[in-house]
């Protein structure tokens, strides 16, 4: 086991070293103290453990390693995730997986506003609540909420699709509520499983899609809105 | 992009540490906002009837000891006076708008950064550390305390578009943001007479609390207000003599974080600015909501 301190390294010197770590290896990231940028950019399918509360961008850009936070991160993690895991045992802050083309993203307690906005093929799990303007303009990929959703849930919603376990405070616009499937209870059982969210019951989340209105280009010609 | 921080202090025997407490919370944003710094500091000591003024000579090496004289002579008042580095914190025990008006026309050249019982700015163009160090900020103990480190976007980086933006006794305010409509609500208020220092959007936000305020409101009426007529982005940290107050707009496109426990409550734009107070581990850690007004009180 590798450790590393925010104490005595740069942000550089950490993602540095992080990304010389051979497949498999496990390292601890020490006192992080709201320290941005940990864990970024690394390739290696390697296990980090972040060891108390994080800043912006934790995990961002990774494409395979395995990273769990103990502690609450604050902007955009796992923003533009191409693979891999990032798991925040607290809180996020705003913009939870933003952009993510891959891999999971993680929130044991709740993310604020913007959570999964412009995703992109990612996975964001959320284990409470999320803010408000969530899955904005997501394009491909799932949300799953596991408590209440803000406001403007799924406001310009490409093709993602959202799942929300308990109340929504309210769709935005062109989202809308959809029929759930056996499909849908399958893939919200696996992923509330691989999250370890016990409290969702697959058979009872709402499922929000987009209605489709937005976003093409020929919209404006029968004056739909 | 700026960076905000502040600390209200519950804990009387933390009052000693104010100025070490909240240096190191204002460095950490010095990323956020390296082209100009600023601090309110309250303080208790000075009784009913007295205040203080802060204030900036127009150049190096101004005669404060003169200007205190002078306002003695001429308004039958002992001034006390203390100088910090070109600064002068002058106190006088009589009617505020007697001395402010002499100042104005005897001392138009003096600029006054803030009047009040309790609180002082300290501001300038600079990076955060220097204004701390020229001003000896850790040294300084204190109730509660402000800090603003600037990027500038909407107004000149000068030293009187430096925040903090005091707009009454006692009462000033620090901006994360943009104001949109500022040119509007500026103009209505000039209408009413209120005078301006700048062109600043912040400096609207803190004279339109200030007006609300003179009108009757408390400080939590002048913010509601403040969300109904005010547009645009914005975290505000606002404080008076006894209150300390959040709020962010409704889209809460700027970031802050409040850690509250039984010595403190602080502010921050982000939390490593304070992940070094003492007991934060221990602290309730969380994001204001939008449009959720805090306001805490003494």
């Amino acid at each position: 086991m590798v450790t590393l301190s925010c104490a005595d390294q740069s942000t550089r010197q950490i993602n540095a070293a992080l990304a010389q770590l051979p497949e498999g290896a496990r390292v601890t990231i020490a006192e992080p103290k709201g320290r941005h940028n940990l864990a970024v950019g690394l390739e290696n399918k390697i296990q980090v453990e972040i060891d108390g509360n994080a800043g912006y961008f934790i995990g961002g850009l990774c494409d395979g390693p395995q990273i769990t936070v103990n502690g609450f991160v604050g902007w955009s993690v796992g923003e533009n995730l191409m693979s891999g895991t990032v798991r925040v045992k607290g809180n996020a802050s705003e913009c939870a997986g933003a952009s993510s083309h891959g891999g999971t993203i993680i929130i044991e307690g709740d993310a604020s506003s913007r959570a999964g906005i412009s995703l992109k093929g990612g996975t964001v799990l959320v284990a409470g609540d999320v803010g408000h303007m969530s899955g904005f303009m997501a394009q491909a990929g799932i949300i799953l909420i596991g408590a209440d959703a803000g406001e403007a849930l799924g406001d310009s919603l490409y093709e993602a699709v959202i799942y929300v376990g308990g109340r929504i405070r309210s769709l935005g616009a062109d989202a809308q509520v959809e029929e759930l499937t056996g499909d849908d209870v399958a893939v919200v059982r696996r992923l509330a499983g691989l999250a370890g969210f016990a409290h969702i019951n697959p058979e009872n989340v709402t499922r929000v899609g987009s209605a489709r209105r937005l976003y093409h280009f020929d919209s404006l010609k029968d004056h739909q809105y | 992009m700026c960076g905000i921080v502040g600390l209200q202090l519950k804990n009387p025997a933390l009052y000693p540490q104010l100025g070490a407490l909240l240096t190191p919370m204002l460095l950490a944003m010095s990323e956020r906002g390296p082209d100009s710094a600023g601090l309110a500091l309250y303080e208790d000591g000075l009784g009913e009837g007295s205040s203080r003024y802060s204030l900036r000579a127009p150049a190096p090496g101004f005669d404060w000891e003169r200007l205190a004289s002078r306002i003695e002579s001429a308004l039958d008042v002992r001034a006390g006076l203390r100088c910090v580095a070109d600064d002068a914190i002058v106190t006088v025990d009589a009617d505020p708008d007697l001395i402010l008006q002499w100042l104005s026309k005897e001392a138009p050249e003096v600029r006054v950064f803030a009047v009040g019982r309790a609180m002082e700015i300290y501001k300038d163009v600079g990076a955060p550390s220097e204004i701390c160090r020229r001003y000896g900020i850790t040294s300084r103990a204190g109730y509660q305390g402000l800090g603003h480190t600037r990027m500038a976007t909407e107004s000149a980086v000068t030293t009187d578009h430096s925040h903090p933006f005091a707009s009454a006794a006692d009462l000033c305010l620090v901006h994360n943001g943009t104001f949109s409509n500022y040119a509007t609500i500026r103009r209505l208020l000039m209408d009413e007479g209120l005078h301006f220092d700048t062109d600043n959007d912040s400096e609207v936000a803190a004279r339109f609390i200030a007006r609300q305020m003179a009108n009757g409101s408390d400080l939590r009426e002048a913010l509601e207000r403040l969300l109904t007529e005010l547009d645009g982005f914005f975290t505000l940290l606002v404080a008076s003599r006894d209150q300390f107050a959040v709020v962010r707009d409704a889209f809460a496109c700027k970031p802050a974080v409040i850690a509250e426990c039984d010595d403190y409550v602080a502010m921050a734009s982000e939390y490593r600015a304070l992940a070094e107070l003492p007991g934060i581990d221990e602290a309730t850690v969380f994001e204001p909501m939008p449009e959720d007004i805090h306001v805490w009180s003494r």
